[in-house]
């Protein structure tokens, strides 16, 4: 794997694949001495355009405990806000031979961009309405590690394709502004699951006919039917006019309420991408449920990332590099 | 090696394992994936029909301590799991075959991550020879003269479906089943043709 830009990009082997050495590196984090030696002399810059407490501090502890250097650079405090332009800052920070960017950006293709101008390896970790792929890889950890939970057989079973085969997933909210949505899509179709989504017809994307995915406007209607519920970040900073009347009328029609969470299927489980707007998309019952499985989505970013930055940077590289980057090696 | 062989050796490195260590008390056998773990398995099997006494079998994956990691693909990982903290255990790590050593080298830092052992001491079926850094077993199948160049296989019933120890030249080898091997003898038998370029 050369950069991860999508949850498209990826396969169901290259995804298993994934989620199986997140449960291994899962581990490091009971052990006396969190380190693994793999990415010994790497560096690694978050790059973000963005603000982020979950993704960027866990990319970075993921880079720590594989021993790769990891530098933060945020817009804020950079050159950045003197007005330099993000190619620029990409070459500036490439330049320095680091050897993977993590890049957030307000700008849905700033990954994809960058990693067209240099040499070294591109994460996405959140390119404006467009995709989260590290996001939908912890959801799925997560989600896989709930189902093999209720049904312990289910992994010997029929192999580790089958773990969301059958298994209806509604992702309901603000799926206009939301890449988490878009990756989860990708992901959860190319997992085998059932992708339902709910939304108000205000904030239901265009052309969502074209997604690999049923959708509905009426929540009510599918909450019994769902194995898992993701709700969604009702994405204020990202809107700019009336997408709903009221965030009272947002709750009636489209937040995770007591009585919702009452009509939910015994062992449902329940995921938010974070930060929750406690009250408006998702209720304070709901989000500290039994089956709520928030805080686990918080704890899986590291192992994921881990994992990912293992994947694209643990072996050797391939002979890619153009002039410039090979005399910066020597 | 025939299967007999490979159980007869087994059944007296279990011994040996036991008697070195004056009984059961504090062992915990890990083996190195993959071979190393069904090894393991076998031995921890003959030890408990000598003391009649179960000995906590685990498997310590050292890929991401490997020291090659850089020259090679993306590897695969293994799965690590510690029955009992190893703690002041006396752990015995077990592997298929003894080459470079360089395995058992990465073996021991991953195992100084995770705890520290009373003891460590390293049984393996076949030592082939050939060490590229000071590192000797404590309790040996066989030991296996050999080239080089020459490709040791060890294949064992839990995972290939059948009991043997061979030697292949190195065009043989190319051209037989080259997945089929451990991946990692494949490294180390580059690192042995090209000593000059070993750090």
């Amino acid at each position: 794997m050369r950069h991860l830009l999508s949850a498209a990009d990826l396969s169901l082997s290259e995804i298993t694949e994934i989620l199986d050495l997140a449960e291994e590196m899962s581990t490091v984090q009971d052990r006396p001495v969190k380190k693994l030696p793999a990415l010994r002399g790497r560096t690694v810059v978050n790059l973000f355009f963005e603000d982020s407490t979950r993704t960027r501090s866990s990319f970075e502890i993921a880079g720590k405990w594989l021993s790769a250097d990891v530098i933060n650079v945020s817009a804020k405090g950079s050159s950045m806000s003197k007005g330099e332009s993000l190619r620029d800052t990409v070459l500036t920070v490439a330049a320095m031979g680091v050897d993977a960017l993590v890049i957030r950006h307000h700008a849905s293709g700033a990954p994809w961009q960058a990693s067209h101008w240099i040499d070294a390896h591109v994460l996405n970790a959140g390119d404006g309405t467009h995709e989260h792929p590290t996001q939908a890889l912890l959801d799925a950890f997560t989600l896989r590690r709930h189902f093999r939970s209720a049904d312990p057989s289910s992994a010997e079973r029929n192999g580790q394709a089958s773990d969301f085969t059958g298994k209806t997933i509604a992702i309901v909210g603000d799926l206009t502004h939301s890449r988490v949505a878009r990756s989860n899509v990708l992901l959860l179709q190319t997992l085998g699951a059932e992708v339902v989504l709910v939304a108000p017809p205000t904030l239901m994307p265009s052309g969502v006919d074209s997604w690999p995915a049923a959708n509905t406007t009426d929540f009510d209607e599918v909450l019994g039917a769902c194995d898992a519920v993701m709700m969604l970040r009702v994405q204020r900073e990202r809107m700019s006019g009336g997408y709903f009347p009221s965030a009272r009328e947002y709750t009636i029609g489209y937040g995770l309420t007591r009585a919702r969470l009452g009509a939910l299927r015994p062992g449902a489980a329940i995921c938010h991408p974070g930060p929750m707007n406690r009250g408006l998309e998702i209720s304070a019952d709901a989000a500290d449920a039994a089956n709520s499985l928030i805080l686990d989505q918080v704890a899986a970013g590291v192992s994921i990332r881990m994992s990912v930055l293992y994947q694209i940077l643990g072996g050797a590289e391939e002979s890619v590099a153009s002039p410039v980057r090979e005399a910066a090696v020597r | 090696m025939d299967a007999d062989q490979i159980a007869r050796a087994c059944a007296r490195m279990a011994h040996q394992v036991l008697e070195a260590n004056r009984g059961a008390a504090g062992l915990v056998l890990l083996g190195i994936p993959t071979r190393g773990v069904h090894l393991a398995s076998r031995l921890a099997a003959a030890m408990a029909q000598v003391e009649g006494e179960r000995i906590p079998v685990g498997s310590l994956d050292i890929t991401l301590y490997r020291d090659d990691l850089r020259r090679n693909p993306t590897r695969p990982v293994g799965h690590t799991y510690l029955p009992v903290p190893v703690d002041d255990a006396v752990v015995v790590l077990v592997d298929d075959v003894l080459f470079s050593g360089r395995t058992v080298r990465a073996a021991l830092d991953a195992l100084g991550d995770i705890g520290r052992p009373r003891a460590v001491r390293l049984a393996v079926l076949v030592d082939r020879g050939h060490r590229q850094l000071p590192i000797r077993a404590d309790h040996v199948g066989k030991n296996l003269p050999t080239a080089a160049s020459e490709r040791v296989s060890v294949r064992l019933e839990e995972s290939d479906g059948v009991n043997e120890v061979t030697i292949a030249r190195p065009s043989d080898a190319d051209g037989a089943t080259p997945s089929s091997f451990p991946s990692e003898r494949t490294a180390d038998a580059d690192g042995a043709a090209a000593p000059g370029e070993d750090r």
